[in-house]
């Protein structure tokens, strides 16, 4: 777009800008709450309550907070699984699949080498939570470069498979003798768990999921890599006929959005949970795919949608606590909050990027 | 392994099968006139508890089943309303109504978690009740099993042999033509949904008021995405649709055989074989599907404005 002249600074266009986008969001989350607010209305529920409850018990105190933070986490990953490949035109559906293989091999290397010392136990969790998600992010991402199976059904179904893998090896191989009622493995030795900080659960994952987040923004932004990725996306076949290696690009780069959703999973069991259980993930993966679309991929959109999904995914807890309501119900406000993003009129939208 | 087993094996692959059968077609209908529904799976899920649900307090399975069908077709319409009308993005649509279906069908399905309902009743044909060996309670079915496959061939007839369906057909290929030739795209893309969504409340209200007779959170398992896969592999075709879901029907069959012949293999292994056929099954067959799609399949209607 040509500019005009007379073209007022860029710093109060930028704040400007900032302003307009707040002033937008906030107008989406107040429809999406109007409109959850009614169904719970017709559900028989007190929407003021539940909405009043689900902000006071989570920005209320500083633990409620450090909890939305502890949700938080996971959720960056998660998003930039999704995030990266879009880019390239790959849409990864798969970040829950990704997520549990990433747990599953990270529990392994916890179970098997229990006797190495923090320092080399955690790198080579991580490491090996990394090679499980984009090991099963290599199979969609295989066939598709291939062009076989287009990637967003085959990471889909793949998300059913993953589940039913871990909860195999906990039945099996992995049982802990210990509790007959729960499955679950043995708990981790303290060498596998992430230090947490300040006496909340807030856990290390957070700095690396933030730093993660500045390593996505700088390769976008400064480098080749970003540069033949932007290409990429704009048109894959102009792409490629420029001398970019087109094939290994859309490998390679689902591949590292598993990596990155199998971190996600390594850091929850090995942060939170201390042990792999079946079910340990309420749908990171989902949502990851949420925020990466509401804020459009932008580093500083994922900050903060996951922000705020990880606010509204403690208020279904706490609507599960106080008002007897299954947890899944969450997904409605999820879900009218992607409604009211994807069907609201241009007034509402910001400029395109 | 007696003959009894080996007909209950066959039979609960039917019942099986049907609800997917149920689903695809319509997901075929959706797709022949351009636009992939992947929020099937919420769909099939809100269907499922609603239908459950209506059973439960008007104790009558039919009200059910015509109360799932509405339902299916109107959250197509919810989703056709983002991709038609506000012309948004259709597979992050098709996922937000795929949240929307886990939230709301849990809500719907709450209180009825662990009910009872009295199901569709289950008949023998009149024609095999004279052959000794099938006239067992497992080859009883329901009125739906009956009609799947009739209802398949009635789809094909809609979509190849009426002007409807030409119609249909010539906007998922190229709806600024379809335009050009006097039809209403949106008119028909809304049409498409909607008769897609009340074949895919069949399907749901198959599995939770005919087959299972209960409701569980997620119990569709996802059936829906199953049912987008076998589109693909179906051609886009309503007749070898009825193929994909014997294939599928046959899987659980296999599973429910290996269990059954007392080979130890754990049922957490089993429970991913459905989905591994498919993607399976996708892979054998991707290569040479993709000139069958609608040429506007997924690509957003502008309109002429």
């Amino acid at each position: 777009m040509s500019q005009i002249t007379d073209i007022p600074s860029r710093t109060s266009l930028f704040i400007l800008n900032a302003l307009l986008a707040l002033v937008r969001y906030l107008f989406i989350f107040l429809v999406a709450f109007v409109l959850f607010g009614l169904i719970l209305l017709i559900a028989g529920k007190d929407p003021i309550l539940a909405i009043k409850d689900t902000f006071s018990s989570t920005l209320g105190s500083t633990y409620g907070f450090s909890e939305v933070i502890v949700k938080m986490i996971p959720l960056i990953f998660t998003a930039i699984a999704v995030a990266l490949p879009s880019r390239v035109v790959l849409i990864n559906v798969g970040g829950e699949g990704q997520l549990y293989m990433g747990a599953w091999l990270a529990t392994w290397g916890a179970l098997t080498f229990a006797a190495l010392p923090v320092w080399a136990l955690l790198p080579l969790m991580m490491g090996l939570g990394m090679i499980g998600g984009s090991l099963w992010a290599f199979i969609p991402a295989f066939l598709r470069a291939r062009g076989w199976v287009n990637e967003t059904i085959t990471t889909l179904l793949m998300n059913y498979v993953a589940p039913s893998v871990v909860t195999f090896f906990i039945y099996g191989p992995w049982r802990s003798p210990g509790n007959a009622l729960y499955p679950q493995t043995v708990d981790f030795v303290p060498a596998a768990r992430l230090p947490t900080f300040f006496g909340t659960r807030v856990h290390l994952g957070l700095i690396i999921a933030l730093g993660l987040l500045v390593l996505y923004w700088f390769i976008m932004k400064y480098t080749r890599w970003g540069l033949e990725m932007r290409a990429i996306g704009g048109n894959p076949q102009a792409a490629r006929r420029n001398g970019i290696p087109l094939t290994v690009y859309l490998i390679v780069i689902l591949c590292i959005g598993g990596a990155v959703a199998g971190l996600a999973g390594m850091s929850e069991i090995s942060a939170i949970h201390g042990r792999l259980r079946p079910g340990f993930s309420p749908g990171f993966g989902y949502m990851g795919f949420l925020i990466s679309w509401l804020s459009g991929g932008n580093p500083m959109g994922i900050l903060v949608m996951s922000f705020v999904i990880a606010l509204i995914s403690s208020g279904g807890d706490i609507l599960q606590i106080n008002q007897g309501l299954p947890f899944a119900v969450v997904n409605i406000l999820l879900a009218i909050t992607l409604f009211v993003v994807l069907g609201r009129p241009a007034l509402l939208k910001g400029k395109k990027a | 392994m007696s003959l009894l087993s080996i007909l209950g094996v066959i039979s609960s692959a039917i019942f099986s099968g049907t609800s997917l059968l149920y689903a695809t077609l319509g997901e075929t209908l959706n797709e022949r006139a351009g636009i992939v529904n992947l929020g099937l799976e919420g769909v099939l899920l809100v269907s499922a508890s609603v239908g459950f649900a209506v059973a439960s307090q008007t104790g009558n399975p039919n009200i059910g089943v015509l109360a799932a069908m509405l339902a299916g077709g109107l959250m197509n319409l919810l989703f056709g309303f983002l991709v038609i009308t506000r012309r948004a993005n259709q597979l992050a649509s098709g996922l937000a109504v795929m949240f929307f279906g886990f939230g709301l069908s849990a809500l719907i399905g709450k209180s009825y978690v662990g009910a009872r309902i009295n199901g569709l009743p289950r008949f023998i044909l009149p024609g095999l009740s004279s052959i000794p060996a099938l006239n067992t309670s497992q080859f009883k079915f329901d009125v739906l099993i009956y009609l799947a496959v009739p209802i398949a061939i009635l789809i094909w007839w809609l979509l190849f042999r009426t002007r409807w369906g030409l119609s249909l057909r010539a906007v998922g290929e190229n709806a600024n033509t379809a335009f050009a030739a006097g039809r209403n795209p949106q008119l028909i893309q809304y049409q498409a949904l909607f008769f897609g969504g009340l074949l895919a409340g069949l399907g749901a209200a198959h599995l939770s008021i005919a087959w299972t007779m209960t409701w569980a959170e997620f119990m569709t398992a996802g059936r829906g995405f199953i049912a987008v896969a076998l589109v693909i592999f179906s051609k886009w075709h309503p007749i070898r649709a009825i193929a994909g879901a014997l294939l599928f029907g046959g899987a659980v069959a296999f599973q429910l055989l290996l269990q059954a012949s007392g080979i130890a293999i754990s049922p957490f292994l089993l429970d991913t074989f459905p989905y591994m056929l498919t993607i399976l099954v996708l892979i054998g067959w991707g290569g040479t599907r993709k000139h069958a799609a609608p040429a506007s399949l997924g690509r957003v209607y502008q309109g002429t404005e």
